[in-house]
């Protein structure tokens, strides 16, 4: 029947689904996607320092981000370059600085097109056990930091005035897209990591009109996408994180549909 | 004021000591210093960019650089802010907005919403609802809460006229009800004259405060107010011992 591997990565991408779909939500909400893309980019510099220490590419990918979030809200506090700019720096010259380590690190042969897209071949046992075990753990977190994470996201002085702690909700979160971002490189690419939070929630916002719907949804979203593009990953012989990438752009497509069809209904 | 101070103590729910907030080396206000107590009403009037809603954020801990004290003395608060522009991408219905800080009980949602006169709109999307109906699901949900602190900032804006009175005489039930302490901003004078303990006159600064009639008299409120307000005040008086009585008459029933 199937490959080992294919087994694996379908176990894999299941359990990244969970975990992308109330993320991503949170992304959409909070206007984050940029900044997801700019951890993702640091996360090659991650890698790199996985391999020259010889350290889980997961644990690399995770503190690197974390240090790059950090630094931003550095930035942001210390410079008056508005935000984007600043993820554009940080992004690009982080996603710079990894080409360039790489460059410098003959000895190891690297699979550049497995990190930037994605390698279902690379999935291992570890990998596994690192995806269920620390997804399970980001979800425990999101369900801890719900409430005000999910208030102060609706209005920040709502949450804040009644007593919520928004800032602490909001750097643990900032630490949970690190999370998600360095469990899910191998199986996405850190080029696509961010289509894999954005695009299930922006199809499950499409035909939801409450925010539990949407979080379910999204999750739907994620897991149809990560069988569908698995499956046309092995079928055709395409790169794994674009394939499941494309499946859940057929995904919006076709919840496209629904919305015109409730403004028919409204007329 | 410091025996008052002390012989209440227990009453006290925030208290502002000379506090001010600066933004830009601006200050928004400086120097205000007020008491909100358990079934009080605290107001505070002054023109546009006066710091009224400054003065509202510091009470409620939002400002947190800010100079001089603020003590808070309770956790149970309810606030209606001036501004709340929700994101259309975020689907959100009335229901989820109730119980958006506290869970609350279905029946307290229910009964929350049928006192600001919106429980037809529970299962609504909050991004279709009008400015005067979204301003009375705020309301609502404020007092869903069983709050000991309610902060409220132009609770009524956009509310028609008859809606208008009856939500500030929601207002002023709900303090003695629950015998929670408001801080309200209001452009209202004769609401503001009418159910008010405690008036605070701001203009970057405590202009004037004491009871309503003493600031209605204050000169600095004249000048700030002008004309208008000292109509305002005269129609005010009549009225007042007008309603004072009559409430007075209902009381004895």
């Amino acid at each position: 029947m199937f490959d080992d591997f294919f087994i694996r990565a379908l176990i894999a991408g299941i359990g990244v689904a969970f975990v992308t779909g109330p993320l991503g939500c949170f992304v959409v909400w909070r206007r984050l996607s940029y900044f997801g893309d700019t951890l993702a980019h640091s996360a090659l510099l991650g890698v790199t320092i996985a391999y020259s220490f010889e350290l889980n590419i997961a644990v690399a990918v995770f503190i690197i981000s974390s240090v790059i979030a950090l630094i931003l809200i550095q930035l942001q506090k210390k410079t008056n370059l508005p935000g984007d700019a600043l993820l554009g720096l940080l992004a690009h010259s982080s996603l710079a600085v990894g080409l360039v380590v790489i460059g410098f690190l003959t000895f190891i042969r690297f699979d550049i097109m497995g990190l930037l897209f994605g390698d279902i071949l690379a999935v291992t046992i570890d990998d596994l056990l690192i995806i269920w075990i620390g997804g399970g753990l980001i979800l425990l977190v999101l369900k801890l930091i719900w409430k005000p994470l999910f208030a102060s996201t609706v209005n920040y002085e709502l949450a804040e005035a009644e007593g919520l702690n928004p800032d602490r909700a909001k750097a643990i979160f900032t630490i949970l897209m690190a999370a998600i971002i360095a469990i899910s490189i191998k199986m996405v690419g850190l080029l696509l990591i961010t289509g894999m939070l954005i695009i299930p929630a922006a199809m499950a916002r499409n035909i939801s009109d409450n925010p539990k719907k949407m979080i379910i949804f999204s999750i739907i979203g994620g897991l149809l996408s990560v069988i569908i593009g698995l499956f046309s990953s092995l079928e055709f012989n395409s790169p794994s994180g674009p394939s499941i990438i494309t499946a859940s752009l057929i995904l919006f497509i076709l919840s496209l549909l629904k919305i015109k069809q409730s403004i028919h209904l409204k007329n | 004021m410091s025996r008052y101070k002390m012989s209440l103590d227990k009453n006290i729910l925030v208290k502002l000591k000379d506090a001010g907030f600066r933004q830009n080396n601006k200050w928004l206000v400086k120097g205000v210093s007020l008491v909100v107590e358990k079934g009080k009403i605290v107001t505070l009037i002054g023109p546009n960019g006066s710091g009224k809603s400054t003065t509202a954020k510091i009470a409620l801990g939002i400002y947190k650089k800010i100079d001089g004290e603020v003590e808070k003395y309770t956790n149970k608060v309810g606030y209606v802010p001036q501004k709340v522009s929700i994101d259309w991408t975020l689907p959100l219905r009335v229901s989820d907005f109730m119980v958006l800080t506290e869970n609350i009980k279905d029946d307290a949602i229910n009964e929350a919403l049928s006192l600001t006169g919106v429980e037809h709109l529970k299962n609504k999307n909050l991004g279709n609802l009008s400015g005067g109906e979204f301003q009375r699901v705020l309301l609502a949900r404020a007092i869903s809460k069983k709050p000991e602190l309610l902060v409220l900032d132009e609770p009524v804006q956009g509310v028609d006229f008859t809606g208008e009175i009856a939500l500030y005489e929601l207002i002023k039930k709900i303090s003695e009800e629950l015998n929670c302490g408001i801080l309200l901003i209001s452009h209202d004078l004769h609401t503001v004259m009418s159910a008010t303990d405690h008036v605070v006159c701001l203009n970057g600064h405590v202009c004037c405060s004491g009871s309503p009639i003493d600031v209605a008299k204050n000169k600095e409120y004249k000048v700030l107010f002008g004309e208008q307000a000292s109509q305002t005040l005269s129609i005010y008086e009549h009225r007042h011992d007008h309603v004072h009585s009559h409430e007075g008459d209902i009381k004895k029933n």
